[in-house]
Formats: C-alpha cells, sequence, structure tokens
C-alpha cells in the first residue's frame, strides 16, 4: 500500500495550499459574497480537492453541474465528464469512488429515482461519494418545482442526509460533509440535500473562505474497505459479500454488513456534532409550541414565529440538520416541553412528521403540517395559521386577506 | 503493485493460507511471457472454480486471467452472472456493482485511477454477459465506445440468459425457444459487433474460446489497444451447455460447430488503423525481445 505522508501547507497545482480543514472552516477570514446557490456549489468544489466530478444536465442540478465543469477547464478538478443517465451518472461515480477518487456530483428530482439502486450499492460498498440533492417534484404531473419527497427515498438507502436550510449551510456543508463521510469508521456516502430553486436559483450573501486554501486530498487507504487499486495484494478475495446460492453463510454475512452500514451510521453522529456543531439547532424550546423543520421550512418557521410574537403567541423552533443520523435524542430533548409541535414540509406525505411522531414521548402533540406540494411555495402565514387554527384561535385565510 | 509487495513475514510463513504462499512463490506476475501454458502452474489463474463442470466460460474465464498482459495493475469489472462465483478466488480486483452498469462502473474507475496514476499503467478490463452488455446495460455499453473510455469490453455471449434460467436476450439466435420465447426468438441476433465499430471500437472480434492460442492473442490486442488508444470489444461465444441442453463433454464441439465459416461465430475481427501501427509496433519490440533473449541464451 502506498504511503501517504500529510500534505497540509504543501500547494496542489493550482496554488492552494492543503490546509487543516478545521482552521480553514472556523479560523481562516471569510469574504462575503453574493452568490446563487449553484455558484455555492462551485466555490466550496474549488476549494475541496475534488478528484472526479460527474455531470448530468438535467435542471435544477444543471447549472451546478455546468460550472464545476469550469472548474475543470481551469484545473480545479482531476476529471470531469457529462454522464448519458442518471444511473449511469452514478455508476461512473461508483466506479471513480472504487478507484479511490474523491467524488462529487449532484442531482434532482426523477434523476434522484432513476439512479435509486446505486445508492444502497454505493453505502453497501462503502463509498464516500458526495452528492448534492437539488430537491424538485419526482410525480406526474410533471413539475420541475421544488418538492422534498425524494428525501423521504433517500432515508433507508444507508446514505448519511443532510438537509441544507440556506447557501451558507451548502457552503460548509458540502467541505464538512467529505470530513465526515470519509472518516475510517464511517466511510460512508452523503446525500447533501436542499430545496431546489429555493437556494439553488435564489442570490444569497455568503460567507466564504479564502480561494487559495482547500481540504487535504482523499486518503483511500484509510477506507475500511480495500480499495480496488491493485495496490493491495488481492489473493482470492472480492470486495463485497455476494449472494452465493443457498449458501446460509453468504445471507448471514449480507446481514451483519447490511447492520453494519447502519452502525457506521451511528458512528457519524460523534463527527457531524463535532463538524456542525450539533445535529440540530434551537431557539425559545422551552415555550409550548414548536416548529421542528427541515431545509427552507425552517426559514418559513422562522417567519412564522416572528408573525406569532406580533400576536402575543409564544413558539420555538427546531432546526433539523441531520436526517441520517436521525437525532433522535435531541428532539426528545428539545421538544420535551413542548405542549404542540407543528411539522411543516414542502412534500405530500408528511416523511419527517412521521420520523418525528416515532421518535418521541406523546406523539400525538404532532401536527403534521402545513404541507406543500408539488412545487408550492409555503408562505409563512399558513404556518400561523394552521397553529392558530389547532389553538383554536381565530385565523383568516391568506384568500381572505387579499394575498 | 508489483510482485515485490507480495511478501510473507517469516515469523507468520507457516501460518499463511496455503493460497498465499503460492502466490508468492509462483505467481506469474511480472512475467511478460505469461499466457494459458502457465494455467495449472498457479492458482493465481484458477486453480478451482465453482462453475458446472464442462463450462465453456470457465476455460474462457481461464485463458482470460493467464493472458492479461499487466495482471499486477488489472482491475476487472464484472456483472451479475456466473463469473460472479468465480471472481471471489481470482487474485486481481474486481467490482462487482449493479446489472448493466458495468461499462458505466469503469469509465469512473478508469479515470480515477488516471488522476491518481498518471505515470503508471493501470488496466481495466469488462467482463460480461450479453444480457448486461446487449440488453439491459447497452446504453452504458455504447456511451462507454462514444466517450472512448479506454479500457476493454469482453461480452460473454451464451445467447440467453443463463445464470437467471435461460431467458430471451437480445444476443440469442432468431427462432430460438426459450423461456419469455415461447414461440421461438422474433428477431435476428444482434450485431453487436458492427455495432461496437462504428461506434468507435478500436479492435473488435467476434469467436468462440476453442482455441486457447487465440484468445491469448485476442485479449492481449484488446488491452494493449485499449491502453493507448482507446475502446476495444470482444465477443466470445461461452455457451451455457445446461440452458441449451448439451452434455458436460460437449461444449468444446458446440463451439467448433459455431465458429465454422458459415456459421455465427466464424472469426471476425476489425482493427482500426492507429490500431495496426500500434500492433506492429509491439510485434517488432517482441521479436527484438525474443531475439535479444535467444542472443543471451546462446552466449550462456
Amino acid at each position: 500500500m502506498a504511503e501517504v505522508k500529510s500534505l497540509i501547507g504543501t500547494q496542489n497545482k493550482k496554488g492552494q495550499t492543503f490546509t487543516d480543514p478545521w482552521k480553514m472552516l472556523h479560523e481562516a477570514p471569510r469574504t462575503p459574497s453574493f452568490y446563487t446557490g449553484s455558484e455555492v456549489i462551485k466555490e466550496a468544489v474549488r476549494r475541496s480537492s475534488c478528484d472526479v466530478m460527474i455531470a448530468y444536465p438535467i435542471t435544477p442540478q444543471s447549472e451546478a453541474a455546468a460550472l464545476i465543469g469550469e472548474l475543470f477547464a481551469e484545473g480545479y478538478i482531476g476529471d470531469y465528464f457529462r454522464g448519458e443517465s442518471e444511473f449511469a451518472v452514478m455508476s461512473q461515480c461508483a466506479g471513480a469512488a472504487f478507484g479511490g477518487a474523491r467524488v462529487f456530483t449532484t442531482t434532482a428530482g426523477p434523476g434522484t429515482m432513476r439512479a435509486m439502486e446505486n445508492f444502497p450499492m454505493w453505502a453497501g460498498a462503502r463509498l464516500p461519494i458526495q452528492m448534492i440533492v437539488t430537491c424538485r417534484g419526482i410525480n406526474s404531473p410533471l413539475s420541475i418545482q421544488p418538492d422534498t419527497l425524494e428525501i423521504a427515498y433517500l432515508l433507508n438507502t444507508g446514505m448519511l442526509v443532510w438537509h441544507a436550510e440556506t447557501a451558507q449551510d451548502f457552503f460548509d456543508w458540502i467541505l464538512k460533509g467529505f470530513m465526515v463521510s470519509e472518516e475510517p469508521d464511517v466511510h460512508l456516502p452523503l446525500a447533501l440535500c436542499c430545496d431546489g430553486f429555493f437556494v439553488t436559483h435564489t442570490k444569497d450573501v455568503v460567507n466564504l473562505t479564502p480561494t487559495d486554501m482547500c481540504l487535504p486530498p482523499y486518503d483511500p487507504y484509510r477506507s475500511p474497505v480495500p480499495c480496488m487499486d491493485m495496490e493491495c495484494p488481492p489473493v482470492r478475495m472480492m470486495r463485497d459479500p455476494f449472494v452465493m446460492k443457498s449458501n446460509y453463510i453468504s445471507y448471514a454475512t449480507h446481514a451483519s454488513w447490511q447492520q453494519e452500514i447502519w452502525a457506521a451510521i451511528e458512528r457519524s453522529r460523534k463527527h457531524s456534532i463535532h463538524w456542525l456543531n450539533g445535529l440540530i439547532d434551537t431557539e425559545n424550546t422551552d415555550a409550548d409550541i414548536v416548529i421542528v423543520a427541515s431545509g427552507t421550512a425552517v426559514s418559513q418557521g422562522r417567519e412564522a414565529i416572528r408573525l406569532l410574537e406580533d400576536e402575543g403567541v409564544r413558539c420555538g423552533l427546531v432546526k433539523i440538520k441531520t436526517l441520517r443520523p436521525w437525532p433522535e435524542e435531541e428532539i426528545r430533548e428539545a421538544t420535551k416541553n413542548a405542549k404542540h409541535i407543528f411539522v411543516p414540509e414542502f412534500n405530500v406525505t408528511g416523511w419527517l412528521a412521521k420520523e418525528l411522531r416515532a421518535s418521541i414521548p406523546n406523539p400525538q402533540r404532532v401536527h403534521a403540517g402545513p404541507h406543500v406540494c408539488g412545487g408550492m411555495t409555503m408562505p409563512p402565514e399558513i404556518i400561523v395559521s394552521e397553529i392558530k387554527t389547532a389553538l383554536g384561535m381565530k385565523s383568516f385565510s391568506l384568500a381572505g386577506r387579499g394575498s | 503493485m508489483s510482485k515485490e509487495r507480495i511478501q510473507i513475514s517469516e515469523a507468520l510463513y507457516d501460518i499463511m493460507p496455503s493460497d498465499y504462499q503460492d502466490l508468492v512463490k509462483s505467481a506469474t506476475y511480472g512475467k511478460e511471457d505469461r499466457g494459458w501454458k502457465d494455467i495449472g502452474s498457479s492458482k493465481e489463474l484458477i486453480e478451482q472454480h465453482s462453475l458446472c463442470a464442462g463450462c465453456p466460460e470457465s476455460m474462457a474465464f481461464r485463458y482470460i486471467l493467464a493472458s492479461l498482459p499487466n495482471p499486477e495493475d488489472t482491475v476487472m469489472v464484472g456483472s451479475t452472472g456466473c463469473t460472479s462465483l468465480v471472481f471471489p478466488m481470482v487474485a486481481v480486483h474486481n467490482i462487482h456493482s449493479l446489472f448493466g452498469n458495468q461499462n458505466a462502473i469503469a469509465s469512473g474507475l478508469k479515470r480515477a485511477l488516471s488522476v491518481r496514476f498518471p505515470d503508471r499503467v493501470k488496466d481495466v478490463v469488462v467482463l460480461a454477459g450479453d444480457g448486461a452488455t446487449v440488453d439491459i446495460g447497452l446504453d452504458m455499453t455504447l456511451q462507454a465506445w462514444f466517450r472512448q473510455e479506454k479500457f476493454t469490453t469482453i461480452c460473454f455471449d451464451n445467447e440467453l440468459y443463463a445464470n437467471t434460467g435461460g431467458q430471451e436476450s437480445g444476443l440469442m439466435q432468431k427462432g430460438f425457444v426459450a423461456k419469455m420465447a415461447p414461440v421461438g426468438k422474433l428477431f435476428d441476433k444482434v450485431r453487436l459487433p458492427e455495432i461496437a465499430r462504428e461506434s468507435g471500437c478500436h479492435y473488435v472480434v467476434n469467436c468462440t474460446v476453442s482455441k486457447p492460442s487465440l484468445v491469448e492473442k485476442v485479449i492481449r490486442n484488446a488491452v494493449h489497444i485499449a491502453r493507448e488508444i482507446g475502446p476495444t470489444y470482444l465477443q466470445l461465444y461461452t455457451p451455457c451447455i445446461l440452458e441449451i441442453g448439451k452434455n458436460s463433454m460437449e461444449g468444446l464441439q458446440e463451439m467448433r460447430d459455431s465458429e465454422k465459416p458459415t456459421e455465427r461465430f466464424a472469426y471476425k475481427e476489425y482493427v482500426s488503423e492507429p490500431a495496426k501501427q500500434l500492433l506492429a509496433e509491439l510485434a517488432a519490440k517482441d521479436k527484438e525481445r525474443k531475439a535479444a533473449a535467444k542472443q543471451l541464451a546462446g552466449q550462456a
């Protein structure tokens, strides 16, 4: 196996200095920049020492994928190409990760579903690929607007699943995501989700780390399974446990391996807490009413809380940052005082409310909603209305206000 | 990797598995002249296999492994099928991913290895059946060729989905009655060798595996051309004797019958102009090397 020395302090071919990630993200000066979410993805990848990026040209993630192509042309990425289908792109990502590369890709909506077979395979093969999911509608009739239904499907793939609220989250979490997913005791793929269009296509002020600093390169030999590069002696070995027909041992191997994947998600908890400063953020959780949300529903919840305060209703907030690992203990603690818990979501099924109900005592406290779906926006007023209605307070419809 | 890496600590020698001891003592790694005649002299080339008795695929598999010009730095990519049962016993890294995505996996793999080892040769060889190559995975097979990915694709053509019980495949002969072809297959065998040529492959061969020396030659050509120039494709007839109703001893004859000049596996070879030039250069170097070795032997 190749000897790997620390490269921190040395420079890459673009003149960027490989920097201690903690220092880069917490101590280095930040420059405010007015960027779209897609441009922020590009800037994070510029600093991530990415070996291979594979692109698929369907919106809304396509803008980010195209911008990363510019990075390749500038020499920041080892290789970049456009795959033929989402299934193929995710397979190409797998191949590159099997070969020991740090791999990044993007997807959205129906593409995520088309590629779905790959994700449990990624997790099972312990490939720490980072995939941005800019969520959009997946159902018929066609919608290209944001909808987080696809996250519900990702939750059980064995991947880490994080849900960013803002472009700033996005920038920081892309970089931090590599640090968590590449830990030897984790070594799992990461689906870093955001609500497409709301985050990717809007501009925001994002504080960026210096361009001349980048993450240290990925070391594939810290993987808990062999890298497929013939640099370690292969002796009648196979990387993946495999179904040998009618072989009880292979069934047992499969079963224990699946458990190991989920144990690895649990082991990511400590690293995620370290890098994300906790799996959840909370505000005023001593209030009787608490809003629990992830993604941009958090922002809408925050605005609803401000509106409620104007009417004398005090309300707390729980922002969930990681859906896998699921912050069960943290949420139980944060909601222990709540008499009413509201879960606004950008999807029709209410998967977050279901997760929440399964995690806390007295789940009847959970009001699943409001829901918007198919790309609808969620005005804070409908959250306010939902809460006031549940509390027996008089509420006016948005239509009645002429909104 | 180099053979020097495969060392056993003296203190642990007696408790190491015999396979490991064998690999260290008699691996064919690093030998330019290795070939199918080395089969039987090293466990590295599969002493045993878990396929059916008399399986032509097992023959093909051994010839291929013995013929790889650079096994110590070759990674193989497979798909679900009978070869998946053999790979755990093989001393090259093998990726088994999903059904039909082998050429996509190989595309990412080859590029990653090129980024990580820019100054070294790392060969990638895809080995999959006709279902994975021509039906379910056809899009990814073709697109890898369109992109001029530098790896070899080998299709074990047994003209049906053998591993899952003999369902109709695109490479099945027209009229063949099979599961899911209850009145006989309705369309002709897909002409993938021709498609491969038109899709940008620089070396295409269609043949059986009845002649080990021939298999050795085409494998070496295909890997060398893929390494230097672009994609290469081999379609090898490896009949599933079980599914076509043959006995263990009849596999070889089935191949011989199918490779007659009028039959569907008559030897066909396409070599692009750049590939011809490369093969000529390699042949000249080989001649030179053999002459030097002969001279050295004479001096001794």
